[in-house]
């Protein structure tokens, strides 16, 4: 028998009210950073303090997607790419609930990166956090919008000839009211930044780059499971409040990580609702009780 | 928010927007769509209507986010619907998939036109009635309703969102483009008339609830979003806690299920029309805009004393195989006009199953298939026979 299969008394674990232990073992593999961002992701909501039948968290297909699984909460695991309208629907529908969106980056950027664009255009009120291992780890490491120019995976074996998304500038260009980045070494910050993204009312964007030694690590001569972090831990450096556009990932050098964004702008909903009052003038000669967009100047 | 959820009088009124009335009077509040002709009065006249109702109208990026969304929607507690037609009914497919599996109540009225890809987008057909039955990938069972009129498109969409309710599965509205810009007089009863189904809700304390265990009949209670019960919802293959479990054994139990609740309760969910079957030589068997020249051609045969008589099928999918099978040995004939050059004629056959002859009356799209047309067909079997 593997060793996975054996049942031994294991200790609860702090964060056992949120989880499905029926559900434990986990698929994700050792040195995996998911498990690290799944901790955080439910301290956020912990110290959060929305009460608990009132977090659902909608994910689509990967490894990150199976968050949805482990969670003890309103939990929906839908198709792939398609976690944000699907959450749009649900959030429109329960305008009470606080949404969590967690999705990996070829999930959330590749195919379903057009839903991303137009959440955060029309300020949907959810939270997205990204967990951002630089390839597609589920299917055994394949080429994704995130992955580096020149790194390996199998379907670049030489190397991507193809350059990523900056996703937190792209966010914050699509106009999304909080975004941030760290690694799944800044529990702390991190944490703090999905509780903060969780009580933003509008567009929230948190990405979390984290080691896949499995996949990634391995074809790029990043080290073992430890070496991977070692590696995040070398290059980090944190400058919140800079422009998003300057919040880039050089993994040669040096990774931007930090809090980028953090604006007020109506929701959708704000603005459904002030339309459909309709005491506005014809536009382009709105009435001035429309609040002003405060979009970024990167936006 | 001054708006009324039924517009209770009697209209001249086109088939999208007779749609659209069904859905608000039965308590549809979400819509999320993609403008596409011939379907876009839909999500126009939805546009204008919801908010005034205090429903939510969102126009989606694409029919992809569409699908999706309107699940999101009916899983927060909403009756939520979409509309489309050919290119966007493609799109579609995999959140329908969704939907079949997870068991979300939700509608999505396809109002056809010709294909394959951008075809005639202003001409009518019926050549999406098996991507209807057939168009996600996997082994399912659906339901799909065909209306001939703008009132079924009124009646047809109150007893589409009854039937998702009830049975919690997406349910398709095949119309077409002429039903769905035809104007016709069109009756909306006194709101006290309207028969609203709501999804089974779960008698179970959260703590013993399991999502996916059935009563009796196959369909589990719905836990909404945020009522508490805490459920998780997957597509993938999933037991009674809604837990994903990769083995041949929960497949076959899970899909077993999805078919049995359609199948074991089709006799409820079939609904179909007769004119003239009781002595009739010629079954005409149509269904959604044929079902209109149809008619006509069966009063003409019967003019010239002809014993034609009509089966008009509300419900194409499930397939009324019973009642095929019943009358195949009672006529000398059966045709079957449709706009494609052969669909639902291949269950017609296999339910006559050689007990008498079927016909098609095809069109490949573009235009209706004129009464004519279709007595001809008549005559011509009527001499074959002889």
């Amino acid at each position: 028998m593997s060793p996975r299969k054996t049942k031994t008394a294991v200790p609860p674990h702090p964060m056992d009210a949120l989880l499905r232990t029926d559900r434990m073992p986990h698929i994700w593999c050792p040195g995996c950073g998911i498990g690290t961002a799944f901790g955080c992701v439910m301290a956020a909501i912990q110290k959060s303090e929305y009460p608990l039948e009132k977090v659902a968290m909608v994910s689509g297909i990967g490894c990150t997607g199976r968050m949805a699984g482990y969670i003890k909460l309103d939990s929906y695991h839908t198709t792939h790419g398609r976690a944000i309208p699907f959450a749009t629907g649900l959030k429109l529908a329960r305008p009470d609930a606080a949404v969590l969106v967690v999705s990996g980056d070829g999930d959330l950027l590749a195919i379903g990166g057009n839903h991303f664009i137009h959440a955060a255009r029309r300020n949907i009120d959810i939270t997205v956090i990204c967990v951002n291992n630089l390839n597609y780890g589920m299917t055994g490491g394949q080429q994704a919008p995130s992955t580096p120019f020149g790194a390996k995976t199998t379907t670049s074996p030489i190397g991507s000839p193809e350059e990523p998304f900056n996703f937190c500038y792209l966010a914050a260009a699509c106009g999304a009211t909080y975004v941030a980045r760290w690694t799944s070494l800044h529990i702390r910050r991190l944490t703090n930044s999905i509780t903060e993204a969780m009580q933003k009312r509008g567009f929230s964007f948190v990405e979390i780059l984290t080691p896949c030694p499995t996949s990634f690590g391995r074809r790029n001569k990043m080290g073992n499971a430890l070496g991977t972090l070692k590696f995040y831990h070398d290059r980090s450096v944190i400058r919140n409040d800079i422009d998003p556009k300057d919040a880039t990932l050089d993994f040669s050098s040096h990774i931007v990580v930090g809090k980028f964004v953090d604006i007020e702008r109506p929701t959708f909903t704000d603005n459904y609702n002030l339309i459909n009052k309709k005491q506005l003038g014809d536009w382009p000669h709105l009435d001035e009780k429309v609040p002003a967009s405060k979009k970024q100047a990167s936006g | 928010m001054a708006g009324k959820s039924v517009l209770t009088g009697t209209f001249f009124m086109n088939g999208d927007y007779a749609c659209c009335e069904g859905a608000l009077a039965v308590g549809c509040r979400f819509f999320a769509g993609y403008p596409i002709t011939p379907a876009t009065e839909v999500a126009e006249r939805m546009a204008r209507r919801l908010p005034e109702i205090g429903g939510i109208y969102i126009q989606m990026e694409d029919e992809l986010a569409s699908m999706a969304a309107i699940l999101g929607a009916s899983w927060g507690g909403m009756k939520a619907m979409t509309s489309t037609s050919g290119p966007g009914f493609s799109l579609m497919m995999e959140n329908i998939g969704l939907g079949v599996c997870t068991e979300t109540p939700c509608v999505v009225c396809n109002v056809q036109r010709a294909g394959p890809s951008t075809g005639l987008p202003t001409l009518v057909a019926q050549g999406d009635m098996m991507q209807a039955r057939w168009g996600s990938h996997g082994h399912y069972e659906i339901i799909a309703i065909a209306p001939s009129s703008p009132q079924e498109m009124f009646d047809f969409t109150i007893w589409a969102f009854n039937l998702s309710e009830q049975y919690r599965i997406p349910v398709l509205i095949m119309a077409d483009e002429v039903v769905g810009h035809m104007n016709e007089r069109v009756v909306i009863p006194p709101e006290d008339k309207i028969e609203i189904v709501e999804r089974r809700k779960p008698k179970a304390t959260p703590e013993e609830y399991l999502p996916y265990r059935a009563d009796s009949d196959w369909i589990a209670p719905m836990a909404n979003c945020g009522e508490g019960y805490h459920p998780h919802i997957t597509g993938l293959t999933h037991d009674e806690r809604g837990y994903p479990v990769m083995d041949a054994a929960t497949q076959e139990k899970m899909i077993n299920r999805l078919v049995g609740k359609i199948r074991d309760n089709c006799e409820k969910i079939i609904r179909y029309d007769e004119m003239h079957m009781d002595d009739a030589e010629v079954a005409v068997v149509a269904y959604g805009i044929s079902v209109r020249s149809a008619k006509r051609a069966v009063r003409e045969a019967r003019s010239k004393s002809i014993k034609a008589g009509l089966i008009k099928l509300d419900t194409v999918w499930p397939f009324p195989e019973k009642l095929i099978r019943e009358i195949a040995p009672k006529v000398r004939g059966m045709i079957m006009p449709e706009i494609n050059l052969g669909q639902m004629v291949l269950e017609l056959e296999r339910c006559a199953g050689g007990c008498c002859k079927v016909k098609l009356v095809p069109h490949a799209g573009g235009a209706i298939i004129s009464p004519k047309t279709i007595l001809g067909a008549i005559e011509d079997m009527i001499k074959e026979a002889k």
